[in-house]
């Protein structure tokens, strides 16, 4: 079975997505080969649904999105894998927050990560995920020179074997 | 989110991107993709079930470690349990986001002017 890439998207936006290629720059094959066992490996997720905790952190810059619609906020997160579902809260400007607020495991699957831990399908999961506000296409620079390294050393830092990536 | 997988895997680190649009995927050249045929916002599937959540986070774990090579794609076949119009729906905005409300003002403008 073939995933119909356009079958929630307005027909009208479809051309935007599609048969655009690759960025420049970035037509080359990158590929890091994942040589141990996923049992002994340390996983991390990053989600693009505009995450943030409630209690602790600053919502990502929406208003600025709204003044400057070629513009998404290039900032980060770090959701510790024990937060309370209720203390998340999304800023994503493109898609329904109903469903994430409901149960943010749809975006950011943090119990059922940890359940396969516990069932040692993989040797453990980062303390904290990784979330942005995956609006980037029109402004990669400063996802190039500032973000990605960030987000690089971090799961360097913590000694991450592979990540999971789910966009909006 | 296909560009920051690059990056991510250039620097040393396997990715895998799970994705409502595989196809768009392949042509950013994500190194490992999973498809899945759901609405935006839930990639990992319908709010309350964690059973698909486990399908989906499952079979990703399982491209990130075992993808022979650059490029590969594996698509989940799960049917959304909504029908469509509603889908469709259920997962937009309550209002256009910016670039939309101007992609659909310049339209609109394009549309207007006799060519």
């Amino acid at each position: 079975m073939i995933v119909d890439s356009y079958r929630f998207l307005p027909r009208s936006f479809r051309p935007l997505y599609e048969g655009r290629g690759p960025f420049p720059g970035e037509e080359a094959p990158v590929w890091a080969p994942f040589e141990k066992r996923l049992a002994a490996s340390r996983i991390a997720l990053l989600t693009s649904a505009g995450i943030y905790v409630k209690s602790s952190q600053a919502s990502f810059d929406v208003e600025r999105e709204q003044r400057e619609p070629e513009w998404g906020d290039p900032s980060w997160r770090s959701i510790p894998s024990n937060v309370e579902a209720a203390d998340l809260e999304v800023a994503h400007l493109h898609i329904s927050h109903d469903d994430i607020r409901s149960d943010p495991e749809v975006a950011l699957p943090l119990r059922t990560l940890d359940e396969l831990v516990s069932e040692r399908l993989i040797g453990s999961a980062t303390a904290e995920h990784l979330s942005v506000m995956g609006y980037q296409d029109r402004s990669l620079e400063g996802w190039r020179t500032d973000t990605a390294p960030q987000l690089i050393a971090w799961l360097r830092e913590r000694q991450v074997d592979g990540v999971v990536l789910a966009p909006a | 989110m296909p560009v920051l997988a690059r990056w991510i895997e250039a620097a040393g680190i396997p990715t895998v991107v799970v994705t409502m649009m595989p196809a768009v995927a392949q042509e950013r050249k994500a190194p490992r993709i999973v498809g899945v045929e759901f609405p935006f916002g839930l990639a990992f599937g319908m709010p309350g079930d964690a059973v698909m959540h486990r399908q989906v986070l499952e079979l990703s774990l399982r491209v990130l470690a075992g993808a022979g090579s650059f490029g590969t794609r594996i698509d989940l076949d799960i049917e959304w349990p909504v029908p469509l119009r509603d889908a469709y729906k259920a997962w937009q905005p309550k209002e256009p986001s910016p670039i939309v409300r101007k992609l659909l003002s310049t339209l609109a403008r394009e549309r207007s002017t006799p060519s």
